[in-house]
C-alpha cells in the first residue's frame, strides 16, 4: 500500500503547477484549465486522508467538490467566450476595465 | 356637558376646515355662526345651573381623560366652570357669536376659500379660547393659551399676500413667544415647589403659608413670571408692541381676539390664581404699577394715531392696563367686572370701525373720513354709544366698572396710581371723541391729505372705488344687528355691578367674589360678599365713592368737551397745538419710538449676531466645516487607496497568493 505521504506530495506537486499556471500563463482557457489541476491536487489530497483514516467524509467532498468544478468550467467557459468576442484576445491583462 | 362648550366651535373649525372650499358662502358662514350659538346655549345652561348651586359650592367639574400619567405626576384634562369661568366662557360664546354673525357680512367679499379658511380659523379661535377660560389647571390652561396665540397669528396674517400683515402676525407671535417663555417657567416652579398644577389645589396649598410680605420668595418669583406671560398675552408694557400692529387683521377679528377675548386671558389668568398673587405683595405692586404706567402710555399714543383702527388698539393696551391696575391692587373683581364691560363696548367699536372702513371701501384714516353722521346713522349711533360707555360717561356700563377700579385703587391707599387711572380716563375720553368728531362730525374730506407712512391701506375684501366715495352705504343688516345688540349690551351690562354707594347690590362682585379665595374659605365667612357689605354699611366709604365717582364723571364730560372744543368747534387748534409741541407731537405720533428702540436693542443685535456669529461662524465654518471636512477626508484617503484596485484579476489573485502564504507561513514558524 502506498503510504500518504507520497499522495500528499504528488498532492502538493500538483497544486504548485496549478498555481504557477495560473500565475504565469497568457491564456484564460489555460488559467482555467490550471484551476482545474488545482482543484484535483486537493481532491487527491482529500480521497488520500478519507482512505487512511477509514471515513467517506473525504470522498463525499469530493463528489461536491467534482460538481463545482464542472459548473464552473460552464460559467467560466461561457464568461471567456464573451469576453473573446469583447476584445477579439484572451489575454487577462486586456481586461483590467473594472477599477476606479 | 362642559366638554361640549370647545367642542361645538371646534367641530364647525373641522367642517369648515375639511369641506370649506366645497361649501357656498352662506352654509360655510351658518354653521361657523351656528356652532358658537349652540357654545352661547349650552354656557348659558351650564351658568344657570351653576347659579343653582349654593354659593360657596359654586363648581362644576368634569374630567375628560387622563392626559398625562407618569409615576406620581397625573394630569387629567379636566375642565371647572366656577363663577369666574362662567363670567368668561358667557362672553366668549357670547361677543364670539355676535361677531361670528358679524363677520359673514363683513367678509363676503372674499372668494368661497378664503371665506371658509377665515370661519376655520375664527371657530378654532374661539374653541381654544374655551378651553382657556374653562381648563382647571395650568396645563389645560396653557393649552388654550399657546392655540388662542396660534390662531391669532393665523388671523393676523389673514391677508398675508400683504407684507405688513404677514409681519404683524410673526411680530404677534415672537413677542408671546416671549411672554409664553416666563409662563411655562412659572407653571414650572409653581409645580416643582408646591406639587400640584390645579388651581383648586394650588389655592389651599398656598392660602395655608403665610403671605411673601417684603421678600422676594419663591411665589413671587413664580407669580412675577406668569405676569410677564400676562403682559406678553395682554398687550403690557413691555411687550404690548404686537397689539397696534395686529389691526393688519380683518376687523371682526381685531374685535373678537383682540380687544374682547384674548387679550384679556391674561387678566382672567391673575383673576383665576387670586390667591396666589394675593400671597405674593410685591410681584401685586408690580402688575398695579406696569397695569397704571401703560394705560397711561396707550392713552396719550392714542390721541394722535390718524388710523380708526390704531387708536381703538391703544384703547385696548388702555384698558387692558386699567384692568391689571384693579387686579395689582387686589380687587379682582373690579378688574373682571371691566373685563366684562370692555368686551362689549370695544367689540362694538371695533365693528363700528369696521362698518365704517367696510363703507369707505377700505379707508382707515380717520383724516380722510368726516361727516359720516349723515351716511352712516346706525354706526354713527351705535359707536357714539360706545364712546360714551368707555369714555365713562354716568350709568352706562363703562362708568361703572372704571368708576370701580379708580375706588379700589384710591381706598387701597394708592393715590398716585388713582391719579395715573384718573388722567388715563380723561385722555380715554378726549381721543375717543376726537375719534368720533374727526370720522362722523365735520365736513366730508377726500384723499386731500395723502400719508406717506401708511398708503392706502387695506387689500383687504374690498374693490378699489374709482369714482372716489360715491356710494357710501350703511352697515348691512346682519352687521346692524350686531352693533345694535353690543350697543344695546354697552348700556346695560354695568347694571350687574351697581356699587352699594348708588344704591346697588354690585352683584357681580358678590357672584365673582368666591372665585378669589381659596376653596373652602368662601363657605365659611361668605368672603367678599362681607367685605362688600362692610363698604356698604361705612357711609365714609360710600361718601369717597360718591366723590371718586363725581370726579371721574366730570373726567368723562371734560374729555368730551375738550375733544368737542379741540376737534370740532376750532379744528385749527389741534394742527396749532401740534406745530406748538412739536416735539410732544412727534414723540406720541411715533408711540415713543418703542418699536425702534426694540429694533434696536432685541431685533438688530439678534439679527447681526444671527449672520456673524451663529450663520458665517458656528454654522459655516463649524458645522458645515466639519461635515465637508469629513467629505474632503474620505476623498482625499480614498484618491490614494483606490490606486490598490488595478482591474487586473492577475494582480488581485497573486495577492490572495501571497496573503496565503504568508498566512501559513506564520503558522508554519510562530
Amino acid at each position: 500500500m502506498i503510504p500518504l505521504g507520497h499522495y500528499l506530495f504528488v498532492s502538493a506537486v500538483l497544486f504548485a503547477i496549478g498555481t504557477a499556471g495560473v500565475f504565469m500563463r497568457r491564456n484564460l482557457i489555460t488559467i482555467l484549465l490550471s484551476i482545474e489541476i488545482m482543484l484535483n491536487a486537493v481532491n487527491l489530497s482529500f480521497v488520500a486522508f478519507g482512505r487512511q483514516l477509514g471515513s467517506v467524509d473525504g470522498q463525499i467532498i469530493v463528489l461536491f467538490v467534482m460538481t463545482v468544478a464542472a459548473a464552473e468550467a460552464a460559467v467560466g467557459l461561457a464568461i471567456v467566450i464573451g469576453l473573446y468576442r469583447h476584445r477579439e484576445s484572451l489575454n487577462p491583462d486586456a481586461f483590467t476595465l473594472l477599477k476606479w | 356637558m362642559l366638554a361640549l362648550i370647545p367642542l361645538f366651535p371646534l367641530l364647525g373649525f373641522l367642517i369648515n376646515a375639511s369641506f370649506g372650499r366645497r361649501l357656498p358662502k352662506t352654509l360655510s358662514g351658518a354653521v361657523a355662526s351656528a356652532v358658537m350659538v349652540a357654545s352661547f346655549v349650552v354656557s348659558a345652561m351650564t351658568v344657570r345651573r351653576l347659579a343653582g348651586l349654593p354659593a360657596g359650592e359654586r363648581a362644576i367639574e368634569q374630567t375628560v381623560y387622563t392626559w398625562i400619567a407618569s409615576g406620581d405626576f397625573v394630569l387629567d384634562l379636566t375642565f371647572r366652570v366656577d363663577p369666574l369661568a362662567a363670567v368668561m366662557i358667557l362672553i366668549v360664546s357670547g361677543i364670539g357669536a355676535l361677531i361670528h354673525v358679524y363677520s359673514t357680512a363683513y367678509m363676503h367679499d372674499e372668494p368661497d376659500g378664503e371665506y371658509a379658511r377665515y370661519f376655520s380659523y375664527l371657530n378654532l379661535f374661539a374653541a381654544f379660547m374655551l378651553v382657556l377660560v374653562l381648563g382647571a389647571n395650568f396645563l389645560v390652561l396653557f393649552v388654550g393659551w399657546e392655540g388662542v396665540g396660534l390662531c391669532s397669528y393665523l388671523l393676523i396674517g389673514f391677508w398675508f399676500r400683504k407684507k405688513s400683515a404677514a409681519d404683524a402676525g410673526k411680530k404677534a407671535f415672537v413677542v408671546n413667544r416671549i411672554g409664553d417663555y416666563a409662563f411655562i417657567l412659572g407653571v414650572l416652579l409653581l409645580f416643582a415647589r408646591f406639587g400640584t398644577l390645579d388651581f383648586q389645589r394650588l389655592a389651599s396649598v398656598v392660602s395655608a403659608i403665610p403671605p411673601e410680605q417684603g421678600v422676594f420668595g419663591v411665589l413671587s418669583i413664580a407669580t412675577l413670571l406668569l405676569f410677564i406671560g400676562a403682559t406678553g398675552k395682554s398687550a403690557q408694557i413691555p411687550l404690548y408692541v404686537w397689539l397696534p400692529d395686529a389691526m393688519e387683521g380683518p376687523t371682526p377679528v381685531s374685535a373678537l381676539i383682540h380687544a374682547a377675548t384674548m387679550v384679556t386671558a391674561g387678566v382672567y389668568m391673575i383673576g383665576r390664581n387670586a390667591v396666589l398673587f394675593s400671597h405674593a405683595p410685591e410681584t401685586m405692586l408690580i402688575v398695579a404699577v406696569i397695569g397704571a404706567v401703560t394705560a397711561l402710555m396707550a392713552a396719550t399714543i392714542g390721541l394722535v394715531q390718524n388710523d380708526i383702527k390704531r387708536v381703538l388698539a391703544y384703547s385696548t393696551v388702555s384698558q387692558l392696563g386699567l384692568m391689571f391696575l384693579a387686579m395689582g391692587v387686589g380687587a379682582f373683581g373690579a378688574g373682571i367686572f371691566h373685563l366684562y364691560t370692555h368686551a362689549f363696548f370695544k367689540a362694538l367699536l371695533f365693528l363700528g370701525s369696521g362698518a365704517v372702513i367696510h363703507a369707505l371701501h377700505g379707508e382707515q384714516d380717520i383724516r380722510h373720513m368726516g361727516g359720516l353722521k349723515r351716511y352712516l346713522p346706525v354706526t354713527y349711533w351705535t359707536f357714539l354709544i360706545g364712546s360714551l360707555a368707555i369714555a365713562g360717561v354716568p350709568f352706562l356700563s363703562g362708568f361703572f366698572s372704571k368708576d370701580e377700579i379708580l375706588y379700589e385703587t384710591f381706598h387701597g391707599g394708592h393715590a398716585l396710581l388713582w391719579l395715573m387711572a384718573a388722567v388715563t380716563s380723561l385722555l380715554t375720553a378726549t381721543y375717543m371723541f376726537r375719534l368720533v368728531f374727526l370720522t362722523f362730525h365735520g365736513e366730508r374730506r377726500g384723499h386731500q391729505l395723502p400719508d406717506p407712512r401708511s398708503p392706502i391701506p387695506d387689500p383687504g375684501p374690498r374693490v378699489p372705488d374709482p369714482g372716489g366715495h360715491g356710494h357710501v352705504h350703511d352697515a348691512p343688516p346682519a352687521m346692524a344687528l350686531v352693533l345694535v345688540i353690543l350697543a344695546v349690551g354697552s348700556v346695560l351690562a354695568g347694571y350687574v355691578g351697581v356699587p352699594h354707594a348708588l344704591g346697588g347690590r354690585n352683584a357681580l362682585a358678590a357672584w365673582l367674589a368666591p372665585s378669589f379665595q381659596p376653596p373652602g374659605a368662601a363657605a365659611e365667612v361668605g368672603g367678599g360678599l362681607q367685605a362688600s357689605a362692610e363698604t356698604a354699611a361705612d357711609p365714609a366709604a360710600a361718601a369717597l365713592e360718591l366723590t371718586l365717582m363725581a370726579v371721574s364723571s366730570a373726567n368723562a364730560i371734560g374729555g368730551i368737551l375738550l375733544a368737542w372744543f379741540v376737534w370740532l368747534r376750532r379744528r385749527e387748534l389741534a394742527a396749532g397745538l401740534a406745530r406748538r409741541f412739536v416735539g410732544v407731537y412727534t414723540l406720541l405720533l411715533n408711540k415713543y419710538y418703542v418699536d425702534e428702540l426694540y429694533d434696536a436693542a432685541v431685533v438688530r443685535p439678534i439679527q447681526v449676531g444671527s449672520e456673524h456669529g451663529l450663520w458665517r461662524g458656528v454654522d459655516v465654518a463649524v458645522i458645515d466645516g466639519a461635515v465637508n471636512g469629513t467629505g474632503v477626508i474620505v476623498a482625499e484617503g480614498s484618491g490614494i487607496l483606490r490606486r490598490l484596485q488595478t482591474g487586473s484579476v492577475r494582480a488581485y489573485a497573486g495577492s490572495m497568493f501571497i496573503g496565503v502564504i504568508v498566512i501559513l507561513g506564520y503558522y508554519l514558524w510562530r
